[in-house]
């Protein structure tokens, strides 16, 4: 039905090269801001890799945390800390053999674990998960890791809320 | 299949009975694409339409006529209006940064028309029924922020990116309430498929409808929800982002010609989805309002009543005034974030309570007393009065 | 309460809305070029040039009745500079009969002009008054809008008409000085007539002393 290359689903390479000319744009591209926005491209790329996975949840949560805010947060940090405007940043580091060996050994580790994880034998079926059973399961097996991390985020708030407070103090004192 | 039933059908049909005249293996496509096409032809023309009721309404309700020239009763204005947009010059700022400047008004039409992929405007008339539809709009809807973004960046204008940094500072704020509001829906429902929520509300009580909004909590969600929806698709009085005044035109000041007309779209079809939601929400989507109302189509009701929430936005934009950047962002985490909280607590209450007057009782009276000293808390250092005005010495 | 007020302006407008259909009254707007608003009296626009005639007079009967001595205090004295005059070589005579030149030329570009009506402040004859015509788009902004004595030139009706009060000062000072110097010239007529008639009697004697004076000076 749907036209294969190499094995590989048409759609899945239309959206993996989008997403890795995405990736390499952001990490080539000199103004920041371009960088940016070719990183959000990549995370509207893995979104669409994960939909094309029948992954609903995931790939609507990658969409709303990742484009709707980090890529807002990213912009945003750029814009507030130095002129987005001249391409004044280096594309190459001086360091940049140190990078090239952590970037590979990382590739390394990274490869190592998911080929030790596969399964012997190829799943039969895709489990059909469903936004439902995602919700039931968080709420039943996964509740305590839940909690935590809401726990961990309202600390995280809190800090932000008092760390972004105007010294009220230090005005009184002076 | 009767008369009335094939009227309620008759997209549904006249797809499948064109999508019949392919091979069976393209006709999914067809479908889709006919699908698509509907949605794409007939939100426009409501855009186009919306235009000119809703010149013709501020008119009236500043007791003016409004305009009136082109075609019977200035009907035909919005043609007039897309010729000029399409002739005109395209200006493109010496030192805009070209492609993204193109991109923007791009990105944001295209992410305001996928939202309308979840939206059923009638019974079996929904583009993709999907089981995280909510989900799906609300990540849909936060991309358009990165469009706005965008915009007012390539225009290397200072209005345009003071306008952008507004308008994405306002979207994120307002999303929260906006998320939290609706995911009482998807409490009291247990799903997220826009289209299980719409059959939700299907039952009538004699002949009143079951709709959300007649629920103590289903009401705050449905007022908080509109008031999240207007600061999320920059409508007045919380369209600072293009505040005139200040502004120039915010984040769209260095567009002229399509690409306006484009935002221009882009931000009316915003609307329309976001109204939609509220109206599959909170109103029984497609549900006729009295049971003894059935009769007539059910995307009939959905248009009527996607009309009525546009009347409401235009009369809201005809009273109120616009805010300042601290009362706005004041309301958002002062105001609507509390309430909305409050409200997914209620909305727990109401489920567990069991049916009875009392839950009804105990939800209003908690809900009320929250509105009323949260307001009076709020309104406490306020001075309201005749503006003082202080000049440069 | 929170909201009460928004309420209230929900009330205002919707009362305005619905009033609008209901009572004409509330639409004060003038739907122009079918209907017009009455100009009032003390409007003025762009300069014309008086002439003395009847309303539909030929080019030549304008020219002819203008009141303008091209005497160029006007192009002097105008800020943005959008008067151009041109003096005749010959006379001809005015309103009271005096031999005055005349404008062979009198162009005012209105797209330069800025209607401060100080051309019409400082001319001596009442030649040039301010006008209340304002439809006067053209599809040539160069030739269109500069404007010759023939397309300047208004009767002294019109003037009437636009602005009745000014024209009737106007007149009664106009008539005035033509009235005062028919008087003068009736003066200078009987003086003329008087010395003439002193020309025909004996010459005064010279006095003798003042003569006989001046050599030893």
């Amino acid at each position: 039905m749907i036209p294969t290359v190499f094995g590989l689903t048409l759609p899945f390479l239309i959206i993996a090269a989008l997403t890795i000319a995405g990736a390499v744009a952001a990490a080539l591209l000199r103004n920041l801001v371009h960088c940016a926005l070719s990183l959000t491209i990549t995370f509207a790329g893995l979104a669409l890799l994960y939909l094309n996975l029948e992954a609903q949840f995931a790939g609507f949560v990658q969409m709303l945390v990742y484009i709707g805010a980090v890529a807002i947060l990213v912009v945003f940090a750029i814009l507030l800390t130095r002129g987005a405007g001249m391409p004044e940043y280096r594309s190459y580091s001086s360091n940049w053999l140190l990078g090239l060996i952590l970037a590979a050994a990382t590739f390394a580790v990274l490869t190592w674990a998911v080929t030790r994880s596969l399964p012997a034998t190829a799943a039969s079926a895709a489990p059909a998960v469903t936004v439902q059973g995602i919700g039931v399961s968080l709420m039943t097996t996964y509740v305590m890791p839940l909690e935590i991390v809401a726990i961990l985020l309202t600390v995280a708030l809190i800090g932000a809320v008092i760390v972004a407070m105007p010294e009220s103090k230090k005005e009184g004192q002076q | 299949m009767s008369l009335l039933s094939q009227l309620d059908q008759i997209f549904v049909l006249l797809q499948h009975w064109v999508a019949g005249f392919f091979p069976t293996w393209l006709q999914p496509f067809v479908g889709t694409v006919l699908a698509v096409v509907g949605i794409v032809a007939a939100f426009p023309g409501i855009f186009a339409v919306t235009t000119v009721l809703e010149r013709k309404g501020l008119g009236r309700i500043q007791n003016r006529l409004g305009p009136n020239r082109v075609g019977p009763f200035g009907f035909f204005q919005p043609v007039a209006d897309g010729i000029k947009s399409l002739t005109k010059e395209d200006i493109v700022p010496f030192t805009a940064d070209g492609l993204v400047h193109f991109l923007a008004p791009v990105v944001l039409v295209v992410a305001v028309f996928l939202g309308f992929a979840v939206l059923p405007i009638g019974r079996n008339m929904v583009l993709a029924n999907m089981d995280a539809g909510l989900l799906f709009f609300f990540a849909i809807g936060a991309s358009t922020e990165l469009s706005v973004f965008m915009a007012g960046w390539s225009s290397r204008n200072k209005y345009s990116l003071l306008g952008a940094m507004r308008a994405v500072a306002q979207m994120i704020s307002y999303e929260v309430p906006l998320l939290l509001s609706a995911t009482v829906i998807v409490m009291m429902t247990g799903s997220l498929s826009t289209v299980k929520i719409v059959e939700a509300q299907g039952g009538f009580t004699g002949f009143l409808p079951h709709w959300y909004v007649f629920t103590p909590w289903g009401f705050a969600g449905f007022v908080l929800f509109v008031i999240a929806a207007l600061a999320e698709t920059n409508r007045s009085p919380f369209d600072l982002p293009e505040g005139e005044s200040e502004l120039v035109a915010g984040y769209f000041t260095e567009y002229s010609g399509f690409k306006f007309a484009l935002f221009f779209l882009g931000e009316y079809l915003g609307m329309f989805s976001i109204a939609g939601f509220a109206i599959t929400l909170f109103l029984g989507g497609w549900g006729a309002p009295f049971s003894f109302l059935g009769f007539v189509p059910s995307w009939g009701w959905f248009f009527l009543k996607l009309l009525g929430a546009i009347a409401l936005f235009i009369w809201l934009r005809g009273t109120l005034p616009r805010l300042r950047q601290d009362q706005l962002m004041n309301f958002a985490w002062k105001f609507m974030l509390p309430m909305t909280l409050l409200n997914l607590v209620v909305a727990g209450a109401w489920r567990f309570m069991g049916e009875g007057i009392l839950r009804w009782l105990i939800c209003s009276a908690v809900l009320l007393a929250a509105y009323v000293l949260l307001g009076r808390v709020l309104m406490r250092h306020q001075k309201l009065g005749p503006r003082s005005y202080r000049y440069a010495e | 309460m929170l909201g009460e007020g928004m309420l209230k302006g929900l009330a205002e407008t919707a009362k305005n809305f619905a009033g609008s259909f209901v009572s004409k009254d509330r639409l004060t707007t003038v739907q122009y070029p079918e209907e017009r608003a009455p100009v009032i009296e003390n409007t003025r626009d762009f300069p014309f040039l008086v002439y003395d005639g009847a309303d539909d007079a030929s080019d030549e009967a304008k020219l002819a009745g203008l009141r303008c001595v091209a005497c160029q205090i006007c192009e002097k004295e105008c800020p943005p500079k959008c008067i151009y005059i041109v003096k005749s070589t010959d006379k001809k005579p005015d309103y009271v009969g005096k031999p005055q030149i005349y404008p062979a030329r009198f162009d005012i570009d209105i797209s330069v002009c800025m209607s401060c009506q100080i051309c019409v402040e400082v001319c001596p004859f009442e030649a040039i008054k301010m006008d209340t015509e304002f439809e006067l788009s053209t599809t040539d902004r160069f030739g269109g809008l500069l404007y010759d004595r023939e397309q300047l030139a208004r009767s002294n009706q019109h003037y009437h008409k636009i602005h009745p009060t000014e024209a009737a000062e106007v007149d009664a000072r106009l008539a005035e000085e033509k009235a005062k110097s028919e008087a003068k010239a009736k003066a200078a007529a009987e003086a003329a007539a008087l010395k003439a008639a002193a020309a025909a009697a004996p010459k005064p004697v010279v006095p003798a002393a003042i003569e006989q004076k001046e050599p030893t000076a």
